[in-house]
């Protein structure tokens, strides 16, 4: 049943495409599609809670479409389910917020066809439960996006984005194409339910596992194939960009957990070696991006590369524990992992959507232009503070809760039995709690420079307030993620059936819908935090401070200009900009990392000129990755070239030795 | 119940209460050691009462956030104070938060002091906000590694098992114990503000952090801040105390008399490291800013070894 609804609600979406082109070039158009789109994702999002709490059925259905001998399938189970839930949540608060802001869209045209589709092959890749039903969408939620990604392109930057973009996605589709074919072997069945069966065998799941993770890893911007990320998602249309980072990210989650753990099957200790190497490694390499970085979009972007770290170390940590026997363990590690896919989707969404506001209020990204934007745009600023913090992972917040629940998995991995990673997960877990100190940074920097002080440019003076559509969907998310910070127990226990779809487990102590003070998941006597009683002591302290003080010694207050020590000079650009926030922390991680260099231009004494600050750095995923390959790839091209030009004799030549070639092999392999 | 209540109510209490006294007795031992007289070990408390009766300057465009920030400093530092065991453990909120929470705590109150100082837009605010997060944002993944290791020993995060455990005996002298101690002390420094980190006696220099950072503050605002900067300075006295020297501390049932004996040894190891941290303090003199990150740094590879080797055996 709950399959069939999910499949009428695409269907919905679907159409909304062709009548996304018709309602472009009308008055209330764009409104009508972003509702349809919101009520869509609403009762997706309510069948998948539902789904999630009545576990046990698995639905499926079987559409006679596709591929003449392979039907559609289409299921949903409970990792489905949970990722469904995430994502429809997402997409509603997109949606409501393009209810807004689609009305001043200039480019309507090119984002009202491909929003809907979007958002339909996001959600056909959860229900996909055939190899081929699951590329066709993973492949036109792609496309769907880059030309999301596309909408404003004139600006050559978005070309440059487009350009990045579509090369990786395509590559990323490919890795997971191959990955499909070696799990189905020659038989051709490319069905779930029969891909489990069929098991490849230990060499081949190795390459499987390093394809899903090209794949997968590529589009959720695993360092160091993260690099199309920063340049994509900011230059989409806000909204847009909150659905690419905070939920088409999770889609890439689940697909590495359906393909690794459902399907492929047999963990084996060092996938998690390897999985939390590269999450420690992106979760660093993320958040030193997001400090240096100025432009708030961009900015944003980088701190999903940090946070799809921390996942994918929950992960790692969980198969590491899962190939051990350690299932309580293994739990607990997926758990926070998931948790944490949650609170980032909902977190994230929140930051881009504020961004976006930001940026609809200022036609500005640049954090050197935006300042003051509190006292301009006051409910935004609640909202970004809101979610700042919680990205920073301060109790009683959501994301703290995910980053509590990790760091007790790491403290369980000494009674792991392989040596590599009892030096690994140490290691592992300073890198993590290293990203999370930066990331306080990070955002102390992105709130503080673009909402507080004075403002830097006469857009952010002029700033007005954001409409009431995107003020409610931010509030929605604003609500989720303090709840889901203050009601851990109930989170986790909507959460527990999609673990238990991954990992056999016994049920985890503090994980119950009633448990809502206290989360303990080691056990008596183990760690143990409640966010409902964190919040409610500090909030008691801080209105009892505030009401004594108030009533008992003095509430008089008066305005004056700053002192600032008696500083005289009041010109805003005095204040502190982006890039001089981050310079302490440039000098001391930036210059072996990145390079950075910071120079000093003097004009000559007498001279009129204005003395220059340039900072630089490089980025070396580009440097020793992604431009040597792109060198290799464009020296091939031109040798190949070459083979246009040839005379008719010479391709007949060429196609009969080509042919003699391939059936030498066929004889062979026989 | 009841009872986990009151002694929790009574911390609490002391802990605040104690608080100013402890930062005027650091300064009366800086002060005799430096041949001066100095003021009495009472002026932080004249202080903060004269502070508090006075009217708040506010600057132009300060906005909400600044008003609001010093009470969330201050509740988010206290109730951080209030989960370490300071003379009994089990208190009645030591299990809504274990060490990590107690950390993040402090995390939050520094977040929003920072903001705070970003608020009224002036260069000091800036480079006090920058500095700190700097300082943060190693000596936060430091403690937190340090805070594995202790974990690890002691087989939970819960601070107050850890405290009991600590009471045991069979702890014994342990390598990773006092790697643990030295980042402790380093990261304690470096988070309270003191030499040679930052110096809490400075005003108007281009070294200082935690000053830049409340310059613009005043009246009962300051007062709340230099509150929570002196719960602060308590709370890793009384963390130290409570990890390494646990001797007195009153365990879950203990009597009234046992109580006493608790609330006399921790007032007598807070006067002790008083004194010690005026003697450091004054033989010492303050680093670059930029060397604090190589300080901060040995805090952290200190605590990342710690665990490794509790990783390889849990007896090191």
């Amino acid at each position: 049943m709950s399959v069939h609804v999910c499949l009428f609600a695409i269907f919905v979406l679907l159409s909304g495409c062709p009548a996304g082109i018709w309602a472009a070039r009308r008055p209330g158009g764009s409104a009508l599609i972003y509702s349809v789109c919101a009520a869509v994702a609403a009762v997706m999002a309510g069948t998948a809670l539902g789904v999630l709490v009545r576990p046990g059925e698995t639905a499926g259905a079987v559409l006679p479409m596709g591929v003449p001998w392979l039907q559609a399938h289409f299921e949903i189970d409970a990792l489905s389910a949970f990722f469904l839930l995430v994502i429809n949540l997402g997409a509603l608060a997109a949606s409501i917020y393009g209810m807004g802001t689609g009305r001043s869209e200039p480019e309507a045209g090119r984002i009202l066809p491909f929003y809907p589709l979007f958002l339909a092959g996001i959600n056909l890749v959860l229900l996909a439960a055939d190899a081929f039903t699951f590329l066709l969408s993973w492949e036109s939620m792609s496309l769907a996006s880059w030309a999301l990604v596309m909408a404003h392109h004139r600006q050559s930057e978005t070309q440059r984005a487009g350009f990045v973009y579509i090369v990786m996605a395509a590559f990323g589709t490919l890795a997971l194409l191959l990955a499909f074919g070696l799990l189905a072997g020659t038989g051709g069945n490319y069905a779930f339910s029969q891909l489990r069966q069929a098991g490849p065998d230990a060499g081949l799941g190795v390459v499987v596992l390093l394809l899903v993770l090209i794949g997968a890893g590529s589009k959720a911007g695993l360092a160091p194939l993260h690099v199309w990320l920063p340049l994509a998602h900011p230059a989409a249309p806000s909204h847009v960009s909150a659905l690419m980072s905070g939920v088409m990210t999770k889609v890439a989650i689940y697909a590495l957990l359906r393909i690794l753990l459902d399907l492929l099957g047999g963990v084996q200790w060092w996938w998690g070696a390897l999985l939390i190497t590269l999450g420690a490694l992106t979760a660093v390499m993320g958040v030193l991006y997001a400090l240096m970085e100025t432009d708030l979009k961009r900015l944003l972007a980088y701190s999903t590369v940090e946070n799809v770290g921390f996942i994918f170390i929950g992960i790692g940590l969980g198969m590491a524990f899962q190939a051990n026997g350690m299932n309580a363990a293994a739990a607990l590690a997926y758990s926070a992992a998931l948790f944490h896919v949650l609170n980032h989707s909902w977190i994230k969404s929140l930051l881009f959507l504020g961004a976006g506001a930001v940026l609809h209020a200022t036609h500005e990204r640049r954090l050197d232009a935006l300042g003051g934007l509190i006292r301009r745009m006051p409910y935004t600023a609640f909202c970004f503070l809101v979610g700042s913090a919680a990205i920073a992972s301060l109790p009683p917040l959501n994301a703290f809760a995910s980053e509590w629940l990790t760091l007790q998995a790491i403290l369980l991995s000494p009674d792991l039995p392989q040596w590599l990673l009892r030096f690994l997960v140490p290691a592992v877990g300073a890198l993590m709690v290293l990203a999370a100190a930066l990331a306080g940074a990070v955002f102390v920097k992105a709130f503080g420079i673009a909402f507080l002080g004075r403002p830097r440019s006469a857009e952010a003076e002029a700033a007005q307030e954001t409409n009431r559509h995107a003020g409610a969907a931010m509030t929605m998310l604003v609500v989720l993620c303090v709840l889901a910070g203050i009601f851990i127990g109930p989170v986790l226990h909507v959460i527990q059936p999609a673990v238990a779809a991954i990992v056999e487990r016994p049920a985890l102590p503090g994980f119950g819908i009633a448990d809502i003070a206290f989360v303990a998941p080691t056990g008596v006597g183990g760690g143990s935090y409640s966010g409902f009683f964190v919040f409610l002591f500090v909030a008691m302290s801080a209105w009892g401070a505030a009401l004594a003080i108030h009533r008992g010694a003095s509430r008089a207050t008066r305005r004056s200009p700053a002192w600032d020590c008696g500083f005289a000079l009041n010109h805003p650009a005095f204040q502190y900009g982006a890039g001089s926030m981050a310079q302490p922390l440039r000098r001391i991680f930036g210059t072996v990392v990145f390079r950075a260099t910071e120079t000093v231009e003097m004009p000559p004494p007498g001279s009129v000129e204005p003395a220059r600050y340039c900072t630089t750095q490089r980025d070396p995923a580009w440097d020793l990755i992604f431009t040597p390959v792109a060198g290799v790839v464009a020296a091939i091209a031109d040798r190949i070239d070459g083979l246009q030009f040839l005379s008719i004799r010479r391709y007949l030549a060429m196609m009969f030795a080509g042919l003699v070639a391939l059936l030498i092999l066929v004889a062979l392999w026989r | 119940m009841l009872v986990g209540l009151l002694l929790q109510g009574l911390q609490m209490a002391l802990v605040l209460a104690l608080a100013p006294l402890l930062v005027g007795w650091v300064r009366k031992v800086k002060a005799r050691l430096t041949r001066r007289r100095g003021a009495s070990v009472l002026q932080p408390y004249r202080d903060i009462f004269r502070l508090l009766h006075k009217e708040a300057v506010l600057a132009d465009n300060a906005s909400w956030l600044f008003r609001v920030a010093p009470y969330l400093v201050f509740a988010a530092i206290w109730v951080a104070a209030a989960l370490v065991p300071t003379y009994a453990t089990s208190l009645a909120f030591s299990e809504a938060a274990d060490l990590i929470v107690i950390v993040a705590l402090l995390g939050s109150a520094r977040f929003f002091l920072a903001l705070a100082a970003l608020d009224a837009g002036t260069s000091f605010g800036g480079i006090g906000a920058s500095r700190e997060m700097m300082i943060a944002a190693l000596a936060e993944p430091a403690m937190i590694m340090l805070v594995f290791s202790l974990a690890l020993v002691a087989g939970t995060t819960s601070l107050s098992a850890v405290a009991e455990h600590m009471l045991t005996g069979d702890v014994g002298l342990r390598v990773t114990l006092g790697l643990a101690l030295i980042g402790l002390v380093i990261v304690a420094v470096a988070e309270n503000g003191r030499i040679p980190v930052d110096n809490p006696a400075t005003h108007l220099e281009l070294t200082m952090v935690h000053e830049a950072m409340v310059l613009e503050y005043s009246g009962r605002h300051l007062a709340m801040i230099e509150l929570a900067a002196a719960v602060k300075l308590v709370l890793y006295v009384s963390l130290l105390g409570t990890l390494f020297a646990p001797w007195g501390i009153a365990q879950f049932g203990a009597g009234p008399q046992a109580l006493a004996i608790g609330i006399g040894a921790w007032v007598g190891k807070l006067a002790v490291a008083g004194l010690l941290l005026g003697l450091f303090e004054t033989s010492i003199a303050k680093m670059r800013v930029f060397r604090v990150g190589e300080f901060l740094g040995a805090a952290l590879l200190l605590g990342l070894l710690g665990t490794l080797l509790l990783f390889v055996s849990r007896n090191l």
